[in-house]
């Protein structure tokens, strides 16, 4: 098989499954919907794995899209069960994807069941579907008699006329009884009293037929009448031999504007300007449809393209920014020369503009993230007897392709926390005054260079006695060290390795993998996490990424003659102490600035340089922050602000403590960029 | 013809070794390199090759060989396993040469210096051995983790 197709299925196939996730998650919502796409896509996914001679897959997918066709047809209704057979059968499809994608091979995966599933649910909803239509058509009719009949103009003069007057207009159904041997003498008797309270506009049969006895048990009359409908129904029912009497009164207004007769203008005005008005609003609303429409069509102009080229482009605009910052260093030189000063300008300014364009190219929404959460919480909702409400918010916000393809599974375990420990079961939110449904935030937005992602829940929130507990007995924390720790600090234990609260292992959350994971996954993509929490009323995690991971300002320092990158969104500010300021606590270097006490570390111990304190009398220190906490760092110079291209260490030398990466300076050196998390972490 | 590899040779000290061409892909002459402050002692830091970021590696502290100036001849060979790709210095990068599979001494039969580990035999060309390396196992015994 042509790898180049295979590729193409798997990522087309996933984008398919996805989209069915969502819509049959809709239609579990609104059992009403339309199933047309979703047999579209299923239709589709068919169409695709036939062409690749996925046999299983096909298979499948087939006997999905009958389900689904017949769903379509109205042969089937939807209820709980077809959506569940329905999402099943698209979970397997989804395992196949994986399979193949894994291996090129559909693998051994058995789906007789699932067939056998789908089957079933056809079979027995057929039955189900068929009787309750019976029903339901006979209601229906019932009910849509009042204005079957087809009215001549004059009838509907008529009509009018009355309607002017005030008068109603009654349409009596009457049933004789089946026993009943003079039809048209009852009929007559009817018509008698009837004629007492207005006039007899139209009957159905007509008159003629009804004194034929040309009918067969039930009768028509239109009435005009400004008697109320008990009186003339007692009046009728009186009459022996009546089985039944329904009467409706016929807003006429109604009829006026649903059937399009040819009405004068100048006698109904009024009629033709609602007539007017609907029409516009019709029109409205195919205008707004057809602007959907064409939105969608532009969402669809994409363009596929394989991530390595990408990168080869990005890396090609690195490099064009290191010679841009190279010739900016030669500026000085040019003072005189205005004309190269002023293209060195322009080559910047098309530089960056270019590589705007390729950031761009490399954002993607985070909806391709966010999409498959419905799907997951529907899940784990279920499998955990909670009801949950998942609301998405920011989907459209667009982060770095690398960032996209990370996050998720950071993602899906707060989610997974969330639900398993913090949306309490329904019971219990209703005993303490809560909506039973709990609910589920998760929103993405943009602050300065950012990207922050939200995932709050009104659940229990975090339990700090609970935390210190579990963090004692695991040895984390010592007991004497609980009892002085502040709330954000016991918090702060949840990131812990090998820290887990929950009391028993779910299937869910008891995997093993705690929130540190979480976190240093966080952490490696250059963002950091936080948690907010109150007790009773819910939890809130608040991710923070940075908005591209190639390309960063940076302050360059020297340490020693050896030259580091700090990434600018780090540092909280640069300040010179002198050597009195720098006070020592519990046998650590401090020094307080505006009256808060920040710790220092000299960046030569650190970066194993040699570093001789006798001889200095300032020290240039580096304040950086982590959330609220700053830390100092010594350095030796401060050499300026850069934008610079973060470049990996390749796979050789992977997790070097206190090192995030390498770049490369504008004279073709390569200047290392502190970590500077892992620099707390050391504190 | 089908037993035929070819072997790029280089010195460390005294000594001659060969590694297979198919692992390199580059041999430059020795570039600035950047320390790298709490790596291994044998990592040598990390050069700028052409805007790709390489982690350079010091094979005589590496095999525990004498550490000598390096002269101009030195030069930094750039190899390549699987998805690690790392620079070497050596003293000397020589020659490229051809060695039929038979003429290669599986390594547990001959005693050389440094640790057999690394090494996949000894290649004899008329009166010269060559110790041909295993990079597979040196890039893998020395990924920093």
């Amino acid at each position: 098989m042509d790898s180049k197709y295979l590729s193409v299925f798997i990522e087309e196939s996933n984008e398919y499954i996805q989209k069915l996730n969502n819509e049959l998650l809709e239609l579990e919502k609104n059992k009403e919907k339309n199933v047309d796409e979703i047999f579209r896509y299923m239709h589709t996914l068919k169409g695709m794995a036939g062409t690749m001679g996925f046999e299983k897959f096909t298979e499948l997918s087939h006997q999905l899209e009958d389900l689904l066709d017949a769903i379509r047809s109205e042969k089937i209704i939807v209820n709980s069960d077809v959506v569940d057979v329905l999402l099943e059968g698209v979970d397997i499809l989804q395992e196949l994807v994986e399979k193949i994608s894994e291996s090129g091979q559909e693998g051994e995966k058995d789906i007789s069941k699932i067939l056998e599933k789908i089957k079933r649910v056809m079979q027995s909803e057929n039955l189900m579907k068929s009787k309750e239509k019976d029903t339901e058509f006979k209601v229906r009719e019932e009910n849509e008699r009042i204005a079957e009949h087809p009215l001549n103009e004059y009838e509907l003069r008529i009509f009018e006329e009355a309607y002017k007057k005030n008068l109603n207009v009654y349409q009596i159904k009457v049933e004789i009884h089946q026993d009943c041997l003079l039809k048209s003498a009852r009929a007559f008797l009817v018509f008698k009293a009837v004629e007492n309270f207005g006039e007899v506009v139209k009957t159905v049969p007509e008159v003629k037929d009804i004194e034929d006895e040309k009918f067969d048990r039930e009768f028509f009359i239109y009435l005009i009448s400004n008697s109320n409908i008990d009186t003339i129904k007692k009046s009728i029912e009186s009459i022996s031999e009546i089985n039944k009497v329904t009467i409706k009164e016929i807003d006429i207004e109604n009829i006026l504007q649903i059937r399009q007769f040819d009405v004068k203008p100048q006698k109904n005005e009024e009629i033709n300007k609602k007539f007017v008005e609907a029409g516009n609003k019709e029109n409205k609303e195919n205008v707004e449809e057809k602007e959907l429409k064409d939105t969608k069509k532009k969402l669809g102009k994409t363009l596929r393209v394989d991530i390595d080229r990408l990168d080869n482009l990005m890396n090609l605009v690195s490099e064009l920014i290191i010679i841009k910052t190279r010739l900016e260093e030669l500026e000085g030189d040019l003072d005189r020369d205005q004309n190269k000063r002023e293209a060195i300008e322009y080559l910047s300014r098309v530089t960056s503009n270019l590589h705007d364009a390729v950031m761009k190219v490399r954002m993607v929404p985070i909806e391709n993230v966010f999409n498959r959460f419905p799907r997951i919480v529907y899940d784990l909702s279920k499998e955990l007897n909670k009801k949950v409400k998942l609301i998405i918010e920011g989907a459209e916000t667009e982060l770095d392709r690398t960032v996209i393809d990370e996050i998720g599974d950071p993602l899906l375990h707060i989610v997974r926390n969330a639900i398993d420990h913090g949306i309490e079961a329904p019971e219990e939110r209703v005993k303490y005054g809560k909506a039973e449904e709990g609910i589920l935030k998760m929103k993405a937005y943009h602050d300065g260079n950012n990207v922050v992602i939200e995932i709050s829940d009104d659940g229990s929130g975090i339990d700090c006695d609970k935390v210190v507990r579990k963090a004692v007995e695991k040895g984390i924390i010592d007991e004497s060290k609980a009892l002085r720790m502040k709330e954000t600090e016991i918090i702060s234990i949840i990131f812990e390795p090998g820290f887990s609260t929950s009391e028993k292992v779910t299937d869910i959350s008891g995997r093993g993998v705690g929130l540190d994971v979480v976190k240093s996954k966080i952490e490696s993509l250059g963002g950091n996490v936080e948690v907010y929490t109150k007790k009773g009323e819910g939890t809130k995690f608040l991710i923070r990424l940075p908005l591209t991971l190639a390309i960063i300002q940076a302050l360059m320092v020297k340490v020693n003659e050896e030259k580091y990158a700090i990434p600018l969104n780090a540092i909280r500010e640069t300040v010179i102490v002198s050597k009195e300021e720098i006070k020592k606590v519990y046998n650590k270097d401090v020094v307080v600035l505006r009256g808060k006490v920040i710790p220092l570390i000299r960046l030569h111990e650190i970066l194993d340089a040699e570093f001789d304190e006798k001889q200095r009398e300032k020290f240039i220190v580096v304040v950086v922050k982590k959330g609220e906490k700053d830390i100092g760092l010594i350095v030796d110079d401060l050499i300026g602000e850069q934008e610079i291209v973060i470049k990996s260490l390749g796979n050789y030398l992977k997790s070097l403590k206190f090192i995030a990466g390498a770049t490369i300076l504008g004279d073709g050196q390569v200047a290392l960029i502190l970590d500077i998390n892992s620099l707390f972490e050391e504190e | 013809m089908d037993n035929l590899n070819q072997y790029v040779i280089f010195r460390l000290g005294d000594e001659e070794y060969g590694i297979n061409i198919l692992q390199v892909k580059t041999i430059e002459k020795v570039l600035p390199i950047t320390r790298i402050p709490r790596a291994p002692y044998y990592v040598k830091g990390v050069i700028n090759l052409r805007g790709e970021i390489i982690p350079v590696i010091d094979l005589k502290k590496k095999f525990d060989l004498p550490e000598r100036e390096l002269t101009p001849d030195a030069r930094i060979i750039i190899v390549s396993v699987s998805d690690v790709t790392i620079g070497m210095i050596v003293d000397s990068a020589t020659e490229v040469i051809q060695l039929p599979q038979e003429a290669v001494e599986p390594a547990n039969s001959v005693n050389v210096g440094i640790n057999s580990d690394f090494i996949e035999g000894v290649g004899k060309l008329e009166d010269r051995l060559l110790i041909i390396l295993n990079l597979e196992k040196l890039l893998l015994d020395v990924r920093v983790s």
